[in-house]
């Protein structure tokens, strides 16, 4: 069924790059047949050149020499060979101050323009660094907004490749009138058409905005900074030392921060993955992700499963393995992998189709959810019900971590975004719950109660208000010596999955060998699943 | 030739693979000789394997088995096989497997008449034989004074020349001490070999050719034959150059039948463990078969030796055969044996121990069907051969190839299951069998390259090589071949010319199907540029690179994502001198699954994407290949190599924790995987482990001490 499906694409995919490659053809011939005046179409030609090349050979070379590609090296890498085409090369900026009138380079520091990646519309822009270090004009974000308006009309991706030393000093307001209006349309295009964001050189001050704003932002280790103030202003004001990496470098934001989603080794990995990412997102809000053909066959049984929990309910289990021995051919795209890794999220694809993984990972501090875990999976719960790809998630979860440091820094508003999060999707849900789910967390983590469709669990199981030693504690205060026996009741009436499924709170009971074939026949099922929100202007999630 | 015999092993393979139909093997697979009463129910007082191996034949038998287990074997698959458990300790063999008290205690419960000892743990145990005696229940072995005779080095080669066995020249008393040691060794001639006289295994053995190495190498030898046997004796004997390890199987019955069996050559070995054996040997000649059988049988006849048992010999060139020791159990290396002679050595040990006959009692009447070969699957890095511990993420065995029957798997563990560092890291014993020697290997490198195992580091690059190695397909073997062919260790399979294209473009060709399905691939025509890595012998690595054109030839005009894709490629070989080459080549393979079949014979596995190519496995060997676009490996040339941080060698705290315990002292040596400590965080218990083999420099915490996350809590040596 997939294979029909993805034939039909792809055909269509090479049938409309042929006709692009076509017209692209025929349009150079016009423009050279029909200019009579020689000198024009010596200016037309000169200035083309002056576009592809940029800033010049010197900065090329500067720019290699730092181990990065330049805007243009990096579309050939990031779009299907031959499928680029350009708008606004010939964008000049209008500057006339400090001199400015004098420096033009064509393109004006920035490449836009549309391409196809894996025979799919991507609208991109790739910020120049060889061109007035890349920095931002008030034509330069004229450029970067005519893509994005032009991505929202037809429902394609944008992706961004940022590498800017910032503001264009010289134009002053104008250059942030310029960021301004990319914030601007960055909200607007959230939750419409993905977008993704690749840091691969500086990106400071209010630039840092417009990663911000999109939803995945991704890094190059050791090439790229992201911060709202650099090393330098930070000594003034603070007289703290600090380098650029440390400061802002691919690993605070991939480990501390969050702000990027992951970091990869080079230009090249880097716009190989993304090119992978796509793959799993729909082209906008309107479509679901297309399905991809696989040969792992849907029913295929996986006995480790049924021992991967270890018996010792002390004792811990990777949840990647559970993931992995699910989805199709094992492949799990994480994102943030080092940040929260209490909390595992990511994109696979079952049966061919794409799905969003949440899963409490046991390995890190028992799969406990704090602040950073509660934020990381409610804005990837966001991203996935906003483009309509169906959420799986694994259940082992020990409660929220106490402490006055969690309490002091507002668990409870970060905890409640995650439930806001799972409580306001409408894709379909489905949960599995392989151990442990205690608490409040349980509630959190897609129940049955916040519209989950169908909420499995392991015979491992065990849903509870909290673990047999707490709960006796409270309940036996005053006779410590009925302890023993009682956690021992507590533990046969309680720490296993019957008392949640006798009241229907879950659907079902499964082998985890069948988990699999499970998943992929109710989402089968899900697939038509109609369920909408109350009309309101927008909601009130507790930010 | 295929007897029926082994197509029994064939049904109880493919039973084996599909374990809910287990059951019903012995109703099915009877023989004539089943009707005889033999037990009703036996104890496997053993575990792995051998206890899998032993159950099949009791269930065919119609035999009840009962499986005696420690705390790590818990969910084995021997424990899930046999009709019966027990518990008899924790995971520590010595407070489990080698727990007489507790086995015995199995025994009584169970009501089982015999025990079947495997190999290892108490098979070799004079002392336990006798408690079964004095309990009144069967031993399925020989008798406790055969056993006991056989058992002490000095004592059997005194046995062996009174029976008229050829004995290495040598001294046959106690050494008493270093001079004494050069004393004997003068008189026998250089070089000579020390050995532990209660040893085996490789234990505490000393090569001299010299006074002064005789010297050294006694202390060393008794040290190490003191601490692993507790007993630090040690015997002198002459040195056999160019040897070749033989072995002869016999099997007896108490009444008088003693047979001899077809030899194995165990040759190939390292540090003294066999690797790779083979039945029978390309060293003897009918002649010489003929003398080692009648001796081996001679010296059990002198013993009243009354079940299988082995009598190992030394070969040397001119194929003089010497008596090295004699082995009072079921060898590891029975199934090749069995694949020659047709017969189940373990059915004729049960018959012996139940009192009746072998099922063939006219040594004329013994066959030698074709060849056999074993590879012993072990989880260990095959180029230091450490230990490597961990969950089997995916484990699959191969099946027949040829024929049925000819490939068999004699393993006790599936997927999911976990190789511990309290036992044998050994994964799988592979035997194949054919007519003649080619087929057998054939078979057995087929088999190789269709193993999967995922999660623990395991030697089958090493075994793959081996037997694709043209001196051990022409027979040229000696107990040195490892050493010699592999003098700074075994580096993973070399590229040829021949296989560098073959693997060149192959990589294309997957890197071709997959773009396809992932839309990135239209028209008919790609080109890449292949990287693969080779390993040099100094341990730095050779990058290999070819630039590869293909075109797809499919009648289709589309590339299948699953099937055949023909292609023409034409490739660059860096092997020689880049010179290309154009050939028509083929890839069968459904995409992302794990086996590649080329047109050029070879089987690959796809074990996983990477950013800019893939990870296979050929010819046995894991490569990593960048398999780029033209435009990419441009492109490439710009980026900066990223400084490699080594952090294999630290063990971080993972998390904020406590340390509840650390299982390891500066000093120690440890195994990749080997737990080393434990940290509690929330309550949960995670295991931290080594990140590979290696001796441990610091150790920077104690239990108790709280750490914070990304600590270092252990550093190793480098």
């Amino acid at each position: 069924m997939f294979s029909a499906t993805y034939l039909a694409r792809r055909s269509l995919a090479t049938h409309s790059r042929q006709r692009l490659s076509a017209s692209l053809t025929q349009h150079r011939f016009y423009a050279i047949a029909n200019t009579k005046d020689a000198e024009i179409k010596a200016r037309i030609d000169e200035k083309r050149q002056a576009s592809l090349i940029g800033g010049g050979q010197s900065r090329i070379d500067a720019q290699h020499s730092k181990g990065k590609l330049t805007a243009r090296e990096r579309i050939d890498l990031l779009v299907d060979p031959g499928t680029f085409r350009e708008y606004d090369a010939f964008v000049e900026h209008q500057c006339t101050d400090f001199g400015m009138s004098s420096q033009k380079i064509t393109g004006d520091g920035v490449v836009t323009g549309v391409g196809k990646i894996n025979g799919r519309t991507t609208y991109l822009f790739s910020q120049d660094f060889t061109s007035f270090g890349g920095s931002l004009s008030k034509t330069f974000a004229a450029k970067v907004c005519k893509i994005m308006d032009k991505a929202m009309q037809v429902g394609a991706p944008v992706v961004g490749l940022n590498d800017s030393g910032g503001a264009r000093i010289q134009e002053g307001v104008d250059s942030l009138a310029g960021y301004a209006e990319i914030f601007q349309r960055n909200v607007l295009a959230s939750g419409v058409v993905p977008q993704i964001s690749l840091i691969m050189g500086p990106c400071a001050g209010g630039a840092v905005y417009s990663p911000a704003l999109t939803d995945f932002t991704f890094m190059v280790r050791g090439t790229s900074y992201l911060f709202v103030t650099g090393p330098d202003v930070v000594k003034a004001v603070t007289n703290e030392n600090v380098t650029q990496e440390e400061l802002g470098g691919a690993t605070p934001h991939t480990k501390k921060s969050g702000v990027a989603h992951d970091a990869f080794e080079n230009d090249v990995v880097a716009l190989a993955r993304t090119r992978e990412l796509l793959s799993y997102l729909p082209q906008s809000n309107r479509e679901t992700a297309a399905p991809r053909y696989t040969a792992d066959p849907i029913d295929r049984a996986d006995a480790a499963l049924d021992t991967l929990v270890p018996a010792d309910s002390h004792k811990a289990y990777d949840i990647k393995d559970v993931v992995g021995r699910i989805v199709d051919d094992a492949r799990f795209f994480e994102i943030m992998p080092e940040y929260a890794r209490n909390i595992v999220i990511g994109f696979a694809r079952v049966g061919g189709r794409s799905v969003g993984i949440v899963g409490n990972q046991p390995l890190v501090s028992s799969g406990v959810l704090d602040i950073d875990a509660s934020v990381k999976a409610a804005r990837f719960v966001r991203f996935c019900d906003a483009f309509n790809i169906p959420l799986v998630t694994f259940v082992d979860v020990p409660g929220f971590l106490p402490g006055t440091q969690q309490e002091h820094n507002g668990i409870i508003r970060e905890g409640a975004k995650l439930l806001y999060a799972y409580a306001e999707a409408t894709v379909p849900k489905i949960a599995v719950t392989t151990r442990k789910a205690y608490g409040g967390a349980q509630c959190v983590m897609s129940s049955k109660q916040l519209r989950g469709d169908v909420n499995l669990a392991w015979p491992t199981a065990e849903l509870a208000v909290m673990g047999a030693k707490g709960a006796v504690e409270i309940l036996w205060r005053r006779d410590p010596e009925g302890r023993a026996q009682a956690e021992a009741e507590y533990n046969r009436l309680f720490a296993n999955p019957l008392p949640a499924a006798q009241r229907g709170y879950l659907d079902d009971i499964i082998t985890p060998s069948s988990t699999r074939q499970r998943i992929i026949e109710e989402l089968e099922i899900l697939q038509h699943k109609k369920l909408s929100n109350p009309a309101k202007k927008h909601d009130n999630m507790p930010l | 030739m295929i007897t029926p015999s082994m197509l029994r092993y064939a049904a109880a393979s493919a039973t084996r693979q599909t374990r809910r139909h287990y059951g019903s093997a012995a109703a099915t697979a009877t023989t004539g000789q089943a009707a005889e009463k033999t037990f009703d129910k036996i104890l496997i007082a053993n575990r792995g394997e051998i206890a899998c191996r032993v159950i099949r034949t009791a269930k065919r038998m119609g035999i009840k088995t009962v499986a005696v287990y420690s705390d790590a074997d818990a969910n084995a698959v021997f424990v899930r096989e046999a009709d019966e458990a027990y518990r008899v300790g924790p995971a520590a063999s010595s407070q489990s497997y080698l727990n007489v008290a507790a086995i015995m205690d199995a025994i009584k419960q169970s009501g089982a008449q015999a025990v079947h000892p495997g190999y290892g743990f108490l098979s070799e145990n004079a002392g336990f034989v006798r408690e079964l005696d004095a309990a009144g229940v069967a031993f399925i072995g020989p008798k406790e004074d055969a056993m006991a005779a056989m058992g002490d080095k000095i004592q059997s080669k005194i046995i062996a020349k009174k029976a008229g066995v050829n004995t290495i020249p040598g001294y046959d008393g106690v050494v008493r001490d270093a001079e004494h040691a050069v004393e004997i060794a003068e008189e026998i001639g250089y070089p000579v070999m020390l050995k532990a006289s209660a040893g085996g295994g490789g234990k505490g053995m000393r090569i001299a050719h010299t006074a002064q190495d005789v010297r050294s190498g006694f202390k060393l030898a008794a040290d190490e034959a003191l601490s692993s046997f507790g007993d630090g004796r040690i015997l002198v004997e002459r040195f056999i150059e160019e040897p070749r390890h033989i072995e002869i199987q016999i099997i007896a019955d108490g009444r008088g039948n003693v047979l001899w069996l077809p030899e194995r050559e165990c040759s190939i070995q390292r540090r003294n463990q066999k690797v790779i054996e083979e039945a029978p040997s390309t060293h003897l000649d009918p002649d010489t078969r003929r003398r080692m059988g009648e001796q081996a049988v001679a010296l059990a006849r002198n013993v009243g030796y009354n079940s299988a048992g082995t009598v190992e010999f030394l070969v040397d060139k001119h194929r003089n055969f010497y008596f090295l020791e004699m082995n009072t159990r079921l060898q590891v290396e029975h199934p090749i044996t069995e694949y020659v002679t047709g017969l189940d050595l373990v059915e004729e040990m049960i018959r012996a121990a139940a009192g009746l006959e072998l099922t063939t009692t006219e040594q004329g009447a013994v066959r030698m069907d074709g060849w056999a070969i074993e590879a012993r699957v072990y989880a260990e890095d095959p180029e230091k051969y450490l230990p490597s511990i961990g969950t089997l993420s995916r484990y699959q065995e191969p099946r027949s190839w040829r024929q049925a029957g000819d490939v068999r798997c004699d393993s006790g563990i599936s997927e999911g299951s976990e190789i511990s560092m309290y036992y044998d890291p050994m994964i799988c014993k592979l035997s194949t069998h054919g007519a003649t020697r080619a087929q057998a290997i054939e078979t057995m490198q087929h088999a190789l390259d269709r193993y999967v195992i995922r999660g623990v580091t395991h030697n089958i690059p090493l075994l793959r090589d081996v037997v694709g190695n043209a001196d051990f397909g022409a027979g040229r073997i000696t107990t040195a071949f490892l050493g010699e062919h592999y003098p700074h260790g075994f580096k993973g399979y070399r590229l040829t010319r021949e296989s560098a294209f073959e693997l060149a473009t192959t990589a294309a060709a997957i890197e071709f199907v997959r773009r396809a399905r992932d839309g990135a691939q239209t028209g008919t025509q790609a080109s890449f540029v292949v990287r693969v890595p080779q390993l040099q012998d100094d341990g730095s690595v050779a990058r290999l690179e070819s630039t590869v054109h293909l075109q797809l030839a499919n009648a289709s005009g589309e590339a299948a994502l699953q099937g055949t894709n023909a292609f023409v490629a034409t490739a660059t070989n860096p092997l020689a001198d880049g010179a290309a080459a154009t050939r028509e080549t083929s890839v069968t393979w459904t995409v992302d699954h794990p086996f590649i079949e080329t047109s050029g014979g070879s089987t690959l596995q796809f074990l996983t994407g990477l950013p800019l190519g893939m990870r296979v496995q050929f010819m046995g060997t894991k490569f990593d290949v960048d398999v780029v676009t033209q435009r990419q490996h441009e492109l490439l040339q710009h980026m900066r190599a990223e400084e490699a941080v080594d952090t294999s060698r630290l063990v971080l705290a993972p998390m904020p924790g406590v340390i509840v315990s650390v299982a390891v002292a500066a000093g120690d040596t440890v195994a990749e995987g080997e737990e080393v400590a434990v940290v509690e965080a929330m309550k949960m218990q995670n295991v931290l482990r080594a990140p590979r083999a290696g001796v441990v420099k610091t150790v920077h915490v104690a239990a108790g001490a709280t750490v914070g996350g990304e600590d270092v809590l252990i550093e190793l040596e480098d």
